[in-house]
């Protein structure tokens, strides 16, 4: 098992170099109070907005405080948003969307019709007004990015399962009386987890750039708390006077954790679907 | 012969557009239902806002709820605002103390426009290097098309916006000011459609079409780099797909020029899926205008809604979340009729 995932990591370097990437952020983000060089919050006015130098490698905001400690220290808020965001719509998405596409009929219609209503949304614009709606807290952006990603896992489990309903081997589990509920459970849905981990993976970039997107234009995450979006928004600010250090490295974590989790989804597309490599 | 077939075409066309229409009826209904919903969900009481103040008595509060209507169940909420919705009215913003179909109606303009100079850049640079990287396959510049691809749906438009602005405006001086959509010493062309690019071209002001051409363009070119990576792909994933075919075959046998063969027959057979793709990019960016339209101060219809929802003022957020799904039932509606003018075969099946 391992042996052949060395197999295949070798023969997609990027892929390696990504999921190392990602292993990387994840580690950061569990360390990451032992990681800061500094105090992430503590201001030291006298040395505001200076530029990256070998005591503060990502230079300083305007308050004095030590970028790249905010940066590191804002992993494991951006990371956790996104991950329970995305972890909450696939166990919700997949279960709903298997039941569907095994049940078929008005169920089915009725869930579909829903789905399309709530994807006739400006995505974004809706996770917007649900946190606006039910307060700006954290809690609340991790339901808002859930709740928009919902019908991308609840469409493509349907079709997954859709496919497979009437297959030899889950006729079998039905011959030898297992109920429905643990067709879908213990046969169907393990069977759809490799295609969903694919789309797993590509929505975490999603839901991290959702996530900051909502931060950057003040929903959700209040200063001083270190996030992402957060501190580019801070940064926004100082642009125009030429500091660009404020909004350059909070984008590049962005870019790189997002970047990180695409190039992983591909690959894993690739290995598990070499039909669809584009 | 040709006269007769075109005329069919057009009936067909007409038809499938209804029984499009038709068929996203239900959809805007569920839209109107389940925001009306959300308003009734978001926090603060509308009564206590249209009263005379926080300090406003119970008694008066009481008489205002009332008068809303807001004291009656809520199916007949629902009804009486589906009426109000029906006929036009979506009610009064607190902010700007304009009806919002009016504020809705100033502002979209400046969405359109930023979004359509947006898809028209992603697209002439996407098609091109889409059917570059295909007619090369693994060849450098598909990697490098590829590489493009993937930082390009990397960096939040917010983050690219602001990095533009740093060496367009702060380093080489190129851009002006970011601030809106002209600069506040300018005189606006009379509003004929709204679009100040097309107003200026119109009345023929070099100078005006200029200067609200200057404010356009990094606001354009951050949305349109975010949109090239999906546009690239397909363009390219179809192309292989059409240039891999028979006829493309044949037509290289029978000695075709390579442009005729890639332009005249690849990509026309290849536009379909872009055009799909399109259509839901197009989409996507008029909602996902809040983060453009905020760093670059874009008096659009998203940062209306944004200073809105940010102010605790309901109505114009329910405006533009309803244009927003009207627009994309529209968009889809757009998107299915030009498939049958690329396509003929569409419109028959």
């Amino acid at each position: 098992m391992l042996g052949h995932l060395g197999w295949v990591l070798r023969r997609n370097p990027l892929t390696a170099l990504a999921s190392a990437g990602a292993l990387v952020l994840c580690l950061v983000a569990a360390f990451s109070p032992w990681l800061t060089p500094y105090d992430p919050i503590a201001s030291d006015v006298p040395i505001a907005l200076q530029p990256p130098s070998a005591a503060h490698w990502a230079g300083t905001d305007q308050l004095g405080r030590d970028l790249l400690s905010r940066i590191i220290a804002a992993t494991r808020l951006d990371l956790a948003i996104a991950l329970s965001a995305v972890g909450f719509s696939f166990v919700v998405g997949a279960v709903i969307g298997s039941f569907c596409g095994y049940a078929g009929g008005k169920l089915d219609r009725a869930v579909g019709r829903l789905v399309d209503v709530l994807m006739a949304f400006p995505l974004f614009v809706l996770a917007m007004a649900m946190v606006a709606a039910l307060g700006n807290r954290v809690e609340n952006i991790v339901v808002a990015t859930a709740l928009i990603n919902l019908p991308f896992y609840i469409r493509f489990a349907r079709a997954e399962v859709n496919v497979r309903r009437d297959l030899g081997w889950v006729e079998a589990a039905r011959a030898a009386g297992e109920s429905h509920a643990a067709v879908v459970l213990r046969y169907l849905l393990p069977n759809i987890l490799p295609a969903m981990a694919v789309q797993i993976s590509l929505n975490l970039g999603w839901a991290i750039l959702n996530a900051a997107g909502l931060s950057f234009i003040g929903l959700g995450v209040r200063p001083p708390t270190p996030e992402w979006g957060i501190l580019v928004a801070e940064g926004a600010r100082f642009i125009t006077t030429g500091k660009w250090w404020l909004v350059a490295f909070p984008g590049l974590a962005l870019m790189l954790s997002v970047l990180c989790f695409n190039l992983m989804g591909d690959g894993l597309r690739d290995i598990l679907d070499p039909r669809q490599r584009t | 012969m040709a006269v007769a077939d075109r005329r069919f075409s057009l009936g067909a066309t007409a038809r499938r557009a209804a029984r499009r229409l038709l068929s996203s009826a239900p959809v805007l209904f569920g839209v109107l239902v389940l925001t009306f919903l959300l308003m009734r969900v978001l926090p603060g009481d509308p009564a206590v806002f249209f009263a005379s103040g926080p300090n406003a008595g119970q008694a008066e509060i009481e008489a205002v709820r009332k008068q809303m209507g807001l004291d009656r169940p809520i199916p007949e909420q629902l009804l009486r605002y589906l009426e109000d919705v029906g006929t036009g009215q979506l009610g009064r913003s607190m902010t700007t103390g304009q009806p919002v179909v009016k504020d809705l109606r100033e502002r979209l303009p400046a969405s359109l426009e930023l979004t359509f100079a947006a898809l028209l850049i992603a697209l002439t640079l996407s098609i091109p290097l889409g059917i570059l990287a295909a007619l090369r396959p693994g060849s450098a510049i598909d990697h490098g098309v590829r590489l493009l691809c993937s930082l390009g749906v990397c960096v939040p438009t917010f983050v690219s916006g602001l990095l533009l602005i740093y060496v367009f405006y702060y380093l080489l001086g190129y851009a002006p000011d970011p601030t809106g959509r002209l600069d506040v010493f300018a005189a606006s062309p009379p509003g004929i459609t709204g679009f100040l690019i097309i107003d200026f071209a119109l009345t023929g002001d070099g100078e005006g079409w200029r200067a609200a051409a200057a404010q356009l363009v990094l606001p354009a070119v951050t949305m349109a780099l975010f949109v090239i990576a999906p546009l690239a792909r397909i363009t390219r994933a179809s192309m292989l797909a059409v240039l891999g075919s028979d006829f493309i075959r044949t037509a290289r046998s029978l000695g075709l020029s390579r442009t005729r063969i890639v332009v005249t027959y690849a990509l026309r057979n290849a536009i379909l899926p872009v055009l799909t793709i399109a259509g839901i990019v197009f989409s996507t960016m008029l909602g996902a205008n809040v983060l453009v339209e905020k760093v670059f101060s874009w008096p659009g219809v998203a940062s209306y809604a944004l200073d809105a929802l940010l102010s605790s003022d309901y109505a114009p957020v329910q405006g533009f979340v309803l244009l927003m799904a009207a627009i994309f039932v529209a968009v889809n509606l757009i998107v299915d009729l030009l498939y049958g003018l690329a396509d003929p075969r569409v419109s028959i099946s």
